[in-house]
C-alpha cells in the first residue's frame, strides 16, 4: 500500500507539477474522514465481523457536533467533543451487542443499524447545516508550524496512535487476530469470544465518531447525509489496505494510505479535466481489480500445487 | 425422554412448560409463524384506523410488495447459495435509468436496455465471486460503486435526452386491471411460481441447496460450483433490473437514488423470511412473506403519520426484532 501511495503521489506530482503546501494541505483535510471510517471498519474486520453503520455513526457524531457546538465557546466544544467520542463507543456497543447476543448474521445487523442510526442523524439535523467555533475547526482545518503539516494528518496520526497502539499493545490486540482467523479455535483456547467481538465493534464507534468530528472540522458543517458515502468507500479503503474480510489479517495503516490514494484519485481527474464523476467508477474498479487479482493469484497458486 | 413437563414440574412452572410447548410449534412451522404475523400486522393497521383494511388497500399492498418481492427473489437466490448481493439497489436504479433514457424510439428497445444493464452487472458479479471466487460483500460492493459512478457519468451526457418514463412501464408499475389487480403482479407472479418450482424441482435449484450447504461436498461430487454461482448473480441482476423497471414504473420519475431505499429491505425481506444468509436453508415463499411484512409495516408507519426519520428509525428496529426472534426460534 505505501508503494501505491508513493506511485498515486507521483502521478500527481507528475500531472500536477506545481502541487504545493496548499494540495498537500487540502488532500490530508479531504482524506481524514475516510481514513477514519477505514480505521473503524479495520478494527471490525479484524476481529472476524463487518460494519455496514460506519458512515452511519459518523454521520450521527458529525450532526451531534454541528447542532451542539453552534453556539458553544472553544472549551466547551472540546468536552462536547470527548462526551461525542463517548456516544460513539456506546453507538458501537449496541451494535456489538446485538451482534453478539441476536445471532443475527453481522451484516444485517449493521445494515440495519446504520438504516436506524441514518434517522437519528436526521431526526437531529433535518438538512446540513449548524456548526462548531472556528478556533475548534481550526484544529482539523489549521496547520501546525509550517503549511505543509496540517492539523488534519497530526489529528489522524495523534488518534489512532492513542487509540489503536494501545489496543495492538495489549491483550484485546492478540485477541482480535485470534478470533478473527479462526473464532472456533479461539473458543476452544478459552478466549472470550462474545467480549472480544463487543469490543471490537466498541472500537469501530469509537473511529467512526472521531470521524465524524474530524468531518466537522473539515467542512465545517454537519451533513446528516454523509453516512452511506463513508460506509462503502471506508470499506473500499480496508480492502484496498489488505485486510481480509475472512477476519484475521491486515493492520490499520494500509487502509489508512489507501484512504489517502481514494482521495487522491478525483483530484487527479480534475487536474486532467476528466469528469470528476469518474472518481466513482474509478474507485469501484480499483476494488473490484484489487480482489480479483487476489483471486487469481490464489487460484493459480492452487493450480501449482 | 418425552415425559409431559407438567408431570415432573411444580404446578407453578405450568406457565413456561405451555410457553415452551408453543416456541416448539412455532419452531416446526415457521412458515405458519410468518403468516400469523403478517395477519397480525394486517390485524393491528384495522384497529389502529377501523376501516383501512379494504380490497383497494390489499391490491395497493400487493402493488407496493411487488418490486421488493422480484428484489427479494434474487437476493433469496444468491443467499441459499451463501452470498449476498449489496449491488442489487444501484442496478435496480441503472436499469430504470437506462430504460427512461432510450424509451423515445422503441418502447421494447427500452426495457431491453434495462435488462442489459443487469446481465451486464451479474456476469462481473458471477465471474468474481464464481471464477474468481471473490467475497459476495466486497465484490458486490465494488460492482455496485461502478454501476452508480457510471450511472452519474452517463446521465451528465445525456442531460439533452430527458429521461422518461413509457406509458406501458407506468401501467406496469402502478395500474390495475379487472377490478383491482395490480398489473405488477402479472410480473411478480409468474417469477415467484418460477422460482419456487425452479427451487424445488429443478437440478439449478437443488444445485444451490447444495452449493449453500457444502461448497466442498459439491466439488468432490463433482458439480462445476462456478457455473452455478455465474447463473445464480446474473439471475439476481436481471431480476434486480426488472425490480427497477416495476419502481420507476410507479414513481414515474427516473432519478440517481431512486432504489436506493430497498437496499435493507431487499436483504431483510429474505432474512425475516427464514433463508440463512450462510446459506443452503430456506426458500422463496418465506421470502415473500417477508417482503409483504415489510410492505405492511411501511403502511403502519405511515398511518402513523410519524415524520420520516423516525419512520426510518422504527422500521430498522422492527427488522431487527423480527430477525433477532427469527434467528432465535431456528437456530
Amino acid at each position: 500500500m505505501p508503494a501505491l501511495l508513493v506511485l498515486a503521489l507521483a502521478v500527481t506530482v507528475a500531472i500536477h507539477p506545481e502541487f504545493g503546501s496548499f494540495d498537500a494541505q487540502s488532500l490530508a483535510m479531504g482524506a481524514m474522514p475516510l481514513a477514519f471510517a477505514a480505521a473503524a471498519q479495520t478494527v471490525v474486520v479484524i476481529s472476524g465481523g463487518i460494519d455496514l453503520s460506519v458512515g452511519s455513526m459518523m454521520a450521527v457524531s458529525n450532526v451531534l457536533a454541528a447542532v451542539s457546538m453552534e453556539d458553544a465557546s472553544f472549551g466547551q466544544s472540546l468536552a462536547l467533543a470527548a462526551a461525542i467520542v463517548l456516544a460513539g463507543a456506546l453507538a458501537g456497543a449496541i451494535n456489538g451487542l446485538i451482534v453478539v447476543f441476536s445471532r443475527v448474521p453481522d451484516v444485517v445487523v449493521t445494515l440495519t443499524t446504520g438504516f436506524i442510526w441514518g434517522g437519528v442523524a436526521l431526526l437531529l439535523l433535518e438538512k446540513p447545516g449548524g456548526g462548531a467555533p472556528e478556533q475548534f475547526l481550526a484544529l482539523g482545518a489549521g496547520t501546525l508550524f509550517t503549511p505543509w503539516l496540517s492539523g488534519a494528518l497530526v489529528l489522524l496520526a495523534a488518534a489512532v496512535a492513542i487509540i489503536w497502539i494501545p489496543v495492538q499493545q495489549s491483550r484485546l490486540g492478540l485477541l482480535l487476530y485470534a478470533v478473527g482467523s479462526d473464532r472456533a479455535s479461539a473458543l476452544r483456547s478459552g478466549v472470550n469470544v462474545g467480549l472480544t467481538r463487543f469490543l471490537a465493534y466498541v472500537l469501530g464507534g469509537l473511529f467512526s465518531a472521531v470521524g465524524g468530528i474530524g468531518l466537522i472540522m473539515t467542512t465545517g458543517i454537519g451533513s446528516p447525509l454523509a453516512g452511506v458515502y463513508y460506509t462503502l468507500s471506508g470499506l473500499a479503503a480496508a480492502v484496498l489496505g489488505g485486510v481480509s474480510l475472512a477476519g484475521g489479517r491486515g493492520g490499520i495503516v494500509g487502509p489508512v494510505l489507501a484512504a489517502y490514494v481514494l482521495t487522491l484519485i478525483p483530484t487527479d481527474l480534475i487536474f486532467l479535466n476528466i469528469d470528476p464523476n469518474f472518481g466513482q467508477v474509478i474507485q469501484g474498479t480499483l476494488i473490484v481489480l484489487v480482489v480479483m487479482v487476489g483471486g487469481l493469484a490464489t487460484l493459480l497458486r492452487g493450480r501449482k500445487r | 425422554m418425552n415425559m409431559p413437563a407438567h408431570s415432573i414440574s411444580p404446578r407453578g412452572a405450568a406457565a413456561p412448560a405451555k410457553a415452551l410447548r408453543i416456541i416448539g410449534l412455532l419452531r416446526r412451522y415457521t412458515a405458519a409463524a410468518l403468516v400469523l404475523l403478517l395477519l397480525a400486522f394486517v390485524g393491528g393497521i384495522e384497529i389502529a384506523r377501523p376501516g383501512t383494511v379494504t380490497p383497494i388497500w390489499i391490491s395497493n399492498i400487493i402493488l407496493f410488495a411487488a418490486p421488493l418481492g422480484i428484489l427479494a427473489a434474487g437476493q433469496t437466490l444468491v443467499m441459499l447459495a451463501g452470498g449476498i448481493d449489496l449491488s442489487v439497489a444501484s442496478v435496480a436504479t441503472a436499469s430504470a435509468y437506462l430504460m427512461a433514457t432510450h424509451s423515445s424510439s422503441s418502447g421494447f428497445g427500452a426495457v431491453l436496455w434495462g435488462l442489459a444493464v443487469g446481465l451486464a452487472v451479474g456476469l462481473v458479479n458471477g465471474i468474481g465471486i464464481a471464477v474468481l471466487r471473490v467475497q459476495p460483500l466486497v465484490m458486490t460492493l465494488g460492482t455496485g460503486l461502478m454501476t452508480e459512478g457510471t450511472l452519474i457519468v452517463y446521465s451528465q451526457k445525456m442531460l439533452a435526452t430527458a429521461p422518461r418514463v413509457p406509458a406501458f412501464i407506468q401501467a406496469l408499475g402502478s395500474g390495475k386491471v379487472l377490478g383491482g389487480i395490480p398489473i405488477d403482479l402479472f410480473l411478480w407472479a409468474p417469477i415467484a411460481i418460477a422460482v419456487l418450482i425452479g427451487l424445488r424441482h429443478t437440478g439449478f435449484g437443488r444445485l444451490l441447496y447444495a452449493v449453500g450447504d457444502n461448497r466442498e461436498a459439491c466439488q468432490l461430487s463433482g458439480v462445476r460450483i462456478w457455473q452455478v454461482l455465474l447463473a445464480d448473480y446474473i439471475l439476481c441482476s436481471l431480476f434486480a433490473a426488472a425490480a427497477g423497471l416495476v419502481v420507476v414504473g410507479g414513481t414515474n420519475a427516473a432519478d440517481m437514488s431512486l432504489a436506493d431505499v430497498y437496499l435493507l429491505p431487499s436483504v431483510a425481506a429474505v432474512v425475516i423470511g427464514g433463508t440463512s444468509i450462510f446459506g443452503g436453508r430456506g426458500g422463496y415463499g418465506g421470502s415473500i412473506v417477508g417482503a409483504l411484512i415489510l410492505t405492511v409495516l411501511n403502511s403502519l408507519l405511515t398511518l402513523l403519520d410519524a415524520p420520516e426519520p423516525i419512520k426510518q428509525i422504527l422500521y430498522g428496529a422492527v427488522i431487527l426484532v423480527l430477525a433477532t426472534a427469527y434467528t432465535r426460534l431456528t437456530d
